[in-house]
């Protein structure tokens, strides 16, 4: 398969908002990766290994929350519930929750294609994104 | 409106972008999957008391574990292809074989996984 690569400088490509976005997946995405690496490492120091089956590192991994390791065999609940960890949880799911509900906007931009149907969805996706954070920044931090 | 495609699932599979439009579809439904269903799981911690806790226990199920661990590994690893195919652009004449290679590491890692959830819901 050839193919021939274009070289136009980048402010000749447009950067448009779906451009900015495209990027911003790719990014958050690695982002997340480095993060889920930091809570899985962070659980093996704390002695995941003899605790915790690999299902639970990878729960814990995706969002270091301490409810995420009450049905564990974790003896000691106080080093998982320390600050840092629910502000790695918070970041993740911050960057997540953008992630995931721009994902839901390119999937919805498949069925409507109208200008004003996609500005209303446009609207309802800031307010889920926010609201979602909110939530989820209550539910690491409150309880 | 929305765009008619009038094409089966066998014959998207059988366009040339082959395994690339299986993982395609494994992406949306890994994607939608964690959006509705994590989502739910947080907005259930929100809520907590009778109603939360009860949306909360469907979590515990083995099957469902099994459901949303697919979802989120399956994203996860197809993701790290996409980004790593689309921010090296010379890889793209590889994408089949990048393809096969993603199948490598996610069978292997989700079998661990699944064996895990498995062995906990099945007293082993």
């Amino acid at each position: 398969m050839a193919h021939k690569s274009r070289t136009l400088p980048l402010n000749k490509r447009g950067l448009t908002f779906e451009m900015t976005m495209w990027l911003f997946t790719r990014l958050s995405a690695l982002a997340m990766y480095a993060l889920a690496l930091v809570g899985a490492i962070g659980a093996l120091i704390m002695g995941a290994r003899n605790q915790m089956s690999f299902a639970d590192i990878l729960r814990w991994s995706f969002t270091p929350n301490s409810t995420h390791v009450q049905s564990t065999n974790v003896p000691d609940l106080a080093p998982w519930s320390l600050w840092f960890w629910q502000g790695v949880a918070t970041l993740l799911v911050v960057i997540a929750v953008a992630h995931g509900v721009h994902g839901l906007v390119v999937i919805v931009d498949d069925y409507i294609t109208s200008k004003s149907g996609r500005n209303i969805v446009r609207f309802i996706s800031i307010v889920t994104m926010i609201a979602m954070s909110l939530v989820a920044a209550y539910v690491i931090w409150a309880l | 409106m929305g765009v008619s495609r009038n094409v089966s699932l066998s014959t998207a599979l059988r366009y040339k972008g082959r395994g690339t439009f299986l993982t395609f579809i494994l992406h949306r439904i890994g994607g939608l999957g964690m959006a509705i269903f994590i989502g739910l799981h947080v907005v259930a911690s929100f809520v907590s008391g009778e109603v939360g806790n009860g949306i909360n226990a469907v979590y515990e199920s083995w099957l469902f574990q099994l459901f949303i661990f697919f979802c989120v590994l399956f994203h996860a690893i197809n993701g790290l292809r996409i980004t790593i195919v689309d921010l090296f652009p010379r890889l793209i004449d590889h994408e089949q074989e990048a393809v096969w290679l993603e199948w490598a590491v996610f069978i292997p890692v989700y079998g661990m996984a699944a064996f895990a959830i498995l062995r906990s819901a099945f007293g082993g």
